[in-house]
């Protein structure tokens, strides 16, 4: 069946590149993951686990590939319902890190369903608008904000601040693809999402510290107002003093001398930015668009509008999580756990994303006919 | 499923859409890049400088120990805020001109300051230089703080102690974790500075009361000065204890041995609770706790009364005549001898070609089990522990607690010496003699006890032969939770003895008091039992001198345990005074009083006892001479 696909008219150019960048962008992240925790002492250190979490990863990609997109959004219910399920175990069941419940221990592994729970999102909106034609505010706007709703109060109950952020960045995209009547409301949305970043620091600037402690501690319970400041001060000299070449591989003395904690996990980005400069920055940061170009080039082939929204869904969810990310080790954003995509030290998010790309792949597949 | 042509012409929006998401991408990754551009490119400098020498320091903030009070909340100990000296060695270009100006500046000593900043250890976290810094010395410190790089004053919490001496043996004090202790496992996560428990309550619950240390990231520019503070970790305070004792019995026991040295420990039979554990001559841990000189150390640790000997559980001494509570238990058990048993005293028992004497000249005359005791006979209990023998005794003494530990939860317990055959050759590699039975049966050669063993021994008489572990904190509050944790009672172990045999101690034991050697710890408040000793220190000889012509140093330790009130007892007492002389005139009375303030303070349920008539008032014990 794979064979047929790829030898009759699956596989093209496009695909070779999109999954080509995929790779390099996995390639860097190892690299990263690699120099920070090369010197761990364990039978199985971060570096090494990556490599199975991506192959792992690898698998899910071609599983979401090579299906039938149209089959997948059937079960997008269902689905939504069993991930409910499991956020409500980890709540009560779940391995606690920090303060905070994120994990379902299986085995030697655990499992991380808010992580998955963003796809599933992605692909009940983009079933729930692709039915029938949605005609009203009710229909558009409010409806598929009360499907949002039960699994982002479960997020947040974690708490998982980073997660309930994308999950609502998600809906923001559907509803600026689809929801929204009128291009009006298109351009506010538009202008206010270009001057956020001036606005937020406009705003978030000129607080006083315990004025964001405070806010922050109220929408994060788990915000450790010493530790993120520490963090956030350590991430910034790291990326700073990368400067334009970088200090090369294993140079990182932030991250090698251990100031910068986490730097496997949410900071890989600093690390990878003290080690390679500028230069090696501007080299990821164009990756990371052509990826998306790419993505939005997806939406705009899709052949029927369930397509085009699961394509618009991952390419928003992505792009909010790369930036986000980014973003937060600049200094740019307060700390909220959102790893980096595809760089990332991580089983559930390295599945999850690399299965959203598939899927995403999927999309623009040729078909003969529907099946 | 619908089809894809119903909707083309949202289709057709949704893709026209698109238009802002590349636009929307384009922009916010510009932003991007032009933040990373200003970070690494602009100040690119500053940060390179930042992470090279990492100019970031990390300070240690030091926990605040847990606060200790007594079983009615009375605080023993808190912390008071302090000012802390510190110098980030980094940032010291010169170390010999700081320590000059320190001197000059502030008035430090030269000598002191060199050896800390000099000490081995981490060049990265600040040194700890001196704490308790007076306000003025903070203040000059800090306003020549421009001309110092890399010296800091800290606001740190003292261990501070509001009754100075009171109860000082049992709370103990503190002091900075030596360098060999934090080579210990149980140090692991301290550092140079950290405070720990060194004595006392403080050092066996350290890991209670000591906390978590917390961390602050300083930013400081290229001459050591601070720029900005980022709290890493907040300090996490240690959690507090109450103890068992009640502070007011505390205070009339230690004021009760007054400058006499010697050891009071009131424990609650039921329970094992300790109520008052009094050592004397005491020392106040507020000095102790800081950092002492040298030659401090040297006037304390030479100190002729060694106050830092907690007596109670650590000062080991021949029991006397109190040990013969435990050789009637063991007489009556091993039938050799039954309550009326009768032996004739005529004052002396000869062994061999030695005449063992009777403390009273002349002898008791005829006596049984309990008027033995009463009288406190030697005789009876020479031809007793004769019958017996050494090991049989051994084996009696270990099962009421003697020669091992009580597990009282204080660091250094002693176990005293029960002697055996085995342990004379283990310790002195000679065998056992005869003659050495003889003066073990009255507790005199080499048997050996803390008054605490005492205490516990005749709090196990008083609890029907049930021995609890003594419980000296009642319970630990975490600071976290605001939870507070009851710790257990424990019984450790429980007599094998006859269920007549206890009941017939305990009735000859309140003849003591009534009748007997102890009628000066007659109470009109309480009943009272117990049972003198007198505890010879030298062999006098014959001549009996007046007490009062023999040097103090060579005058006998005065004993007495008691319990009351006899019917159903609440509180045991083991008095013990060092060269006081005779346990009933010296001892006695001090046991009386302290329970008589006990009964103010928490009248036992039963104190409805009262005494009879009273008996003339004698001083009666003394010793057997060998």
């Amino acid at each position: 069946m794979i064979d047929r696909v790829i030898n009759s008219r699956g596989f093209d150019s496009f695909d070779l590149r999109f999954i080509g960048l995929i790779v390099a962008i996995l390639g860097v992240g190892v690299l990263s993951i690699y120099s920070v925790t090369h010197d761990q002492d364990a039978a199985f250190p971060f570096y090494a686990k990556q490599v199975v979490w991506i192959l792992l990863g690898a698998v899910a990609f071609l599983v979401m590939w090579l299906s039938d997109y149209h089959r997948i959004a059937r079960l997008a219910y269902p689905a939504y319902v069993i991930i409910l399920v499991l956020l409500a175990v980890v709540l009560f069941e779940g391995k606690s890190s920090r303060g905070a419940q994120r994990w379902i221990p299986m085995g030697p592994f655990a499992f991380q369903p808010s992580e998955f729970a963003k796809l599933v999102l992605i692909l009940t909106l983009a079933h729930y608008y692709s039915k029938a034609p949605r005609v009203g505010w009710l229909q558009r706007v409010v409806l598929p904000g009360v499907l949002v709703f039960p699994g982002l109060l479960l997020i947040l109950k974690q708490p998982d601040l980073g997660s309930g952020l994308s999950f609502l960045a998600v809906y923001a995209a559907m509803l600026l693809m689809v929801g929204m009547r009128s291009k009006a409301l298109g351009v506010i949305l538009l202008f206010s999402l270009m001057l956020f970043p001036f606005a937020w620091e406009a705003m978030w600037g000129s607080l006083h510290d315990y004025q964001r402690q405070r806010i922050m501690a109220f929408v994060d319970p788990t915000y450790d107002t010493g530790g993120k400041g520490y963090h956030a001060l350590q991430s910034r000299i790291a990326i700073g003093a990368g400067e334009l070449t970088g200090k090369g591989l294993y140079g990182g003395t932030q991250s090698q001398l251990k100031f910068l904690p986490e730097g496997h996990t949410d900071f890989v980005f600093s690390v990878f930015a003290e080690e390679w400069g500028f230069l090696g920055v501007l080299a990821l940061l164009l990756l990371f668009v052509a990826l998306i170009w790419l993505s939005l080039e997806i939406v705009a082939r899709a052949k029927d509008r369930l397509g085009a929204l699961l394509a618009v869904g991952i390419t928003c969810m992505l792009s909010f999580c790369i930036v986000v990310n980014i973003g937060m080790t600049a200094g740019m954003f307060p700390i909220v756990g959102i790893p980096l995509p595809l760089m990332s030290y991580g089983g559930s998010a390295t599945v999850m994303t690399l299965a959203s790309l598939g899927l995403l792949l999927n999309v623009k597949r040729r078909r003969l006919s529907f099946l | 499923m619908a089809t894809a042509g119903l909707h083309d012409s949202e289709l057709g929006e949704l893709q026209r859409r698109l238009i802002i998401l590349r636009v929307g991408l384009l922009l916010v990754v510009a932003l991007l890049g032009l933040r990373l551009w200003h970070l690494q490119i602009r100040e690119g400098l500053y940060y390179r400088d930042l992470s090279e020498n990492n100019r970031t320091r990390s300070v240690i903030m030091e926990p605040a120990r847990g606060l200790i009070y007594d079983r009615n909340g009375v605080l023993l100990a808190n912390n008071v805020p302090s000012f802390t000296l510190y110098v980030s060695l980094e940032d010291v270009k010169d170390r010999n001109v700081l320590i000059d100006q320190l001197t000059n500046l502030v008035g430090l000593d030269p000598v002191f300051v060199r050896k800390k900043i000099m000490a081995r250890g981490s060049k990265q976290l600040p040194r700890k230089v001196k704490d308790r810094l007076s306000l003025r010395e903070a203040t000059l410190i800090e306003s020549h703080r421009l001309d110092m790089p890399g010296v800091m004053v800290q606001v740190e919490s003292q261990r501070n102690y509001p009754g100075g001496v009171t109860a000082s043996h049992l709370l103990g004090y503190v002091g900075e974790v030596s360098p060999e202790q934090l080579e210990r496992p149980e140090f692991s996560d301290l550092h140079q500075g950290s405070i720990v428990g060194q004595y006392g309550v403080e050092k066996f619950f350290d890991r209670f009361v000591r906390g978590q240390a917390g961390q602050k990231s300083i930013e400081v520019d290229a001459v050591g000065h601070e720029k900005r503070t980022v709290v890493v970790e907040q300090p996490h305070a240690g959690d507090n204890l109450y103890l068992t004792i009640d502070v007011r019995l505390q205070k009339v026991a230690e004021n009760l041995l007054g400058d006499e040295s010697g050891a009071i420990v009131a424990l609650d039979p039921r329970t094992g609770d300790v109520l008052a554990m009094a050592s004397r001559p005491g020392f106040d841990p507020n000095i102790l706790s800081r950092e002492l000189t040298p030659k401090q150390w040297a006037e304390i640790v030479q100190n002729e009364g060694r106050p830092l000997n907690n007596r109670a559980s650590q000062g080991q001494y021949p029991p006397g005549s109190v040990f013969k509570v435990m050789m009637a238990a063991a007489a009556l058990e091993t039938n050799t001898v039954t309550p009326a048993t009768t032996i004739h005293c005529n004052g002396g028992y000869q062994f061999g070609r030695r005449l063992y004497h009777d403390w009273k000249a002349g002898g008791h005359g005829s006596v049984d089990l309990r008027r033995a005791l009463v009288q406190s006979c030697d005789v009876y209990f020479y031809t007793v522990g004769q019958r017996m023998g050494i090991e049989t005794m051994a084996s009696f003494a270990h099962q009421f607690g003697l020669g091992e530990e009580t597990e009282i939860e204080l660091p250094s317990e002693r176990i005293g010496i029960v002697p055996s055959a085995a342990w004379k050759l283990k310790a002195k590699n000679e065998p056992w003699l005869p003659g050495e039975t003889i003066s073990a049966s009255i507790g005199q050669g080499y048997v050996n006890v803390t008054p605490l063993q005492m205490a516990s021994l005749i709090g196990t008489v008083a609890n029907d032969g049930v021995t609890f572990r003594p419980r000296l904190v009642q319970a630990v509050m975490d600071r976290a939770t605001g939870e507070l944790q009851e710790r257990p009672t424990v019984p450790k172990r429980t007599l094998k003895l006859r269920p007549e045999i206890l009941p017939l101690i305990k009735e000859a034991l309140a003849g003591v008091v009534k009748e007997g050697t102890a009628t000066r710890a007659k109470s009109a408040l309480i009943t009272i039992a117990g049972k003198t000793g007198t505890a010879q220190t030298t062999a006098l000889g014959k001549d009996k001198k007046a007490e009062k012509d023999i040097p103090k140093k060579f005058r006998d330790h005065a004993w007495f345990v008691a319990f009351a009130p006899v019917d159903a007892p609440t509180i045991a007492v083991a008095v013990l005074g060092e060269h006081m002389g005779h346990g009933g005139s010296a001892a006695a009375p001090l046991a009386k009083e302290l329970i008589e303030t006990y009964v103010k303070l928490m009248p036992p349920l039963s104190a409805s006892a009262t005494n009879g008539i009273v008996a003339r008032d004698g001083d009666v014990g003394g010793q057997g001479t060998r």
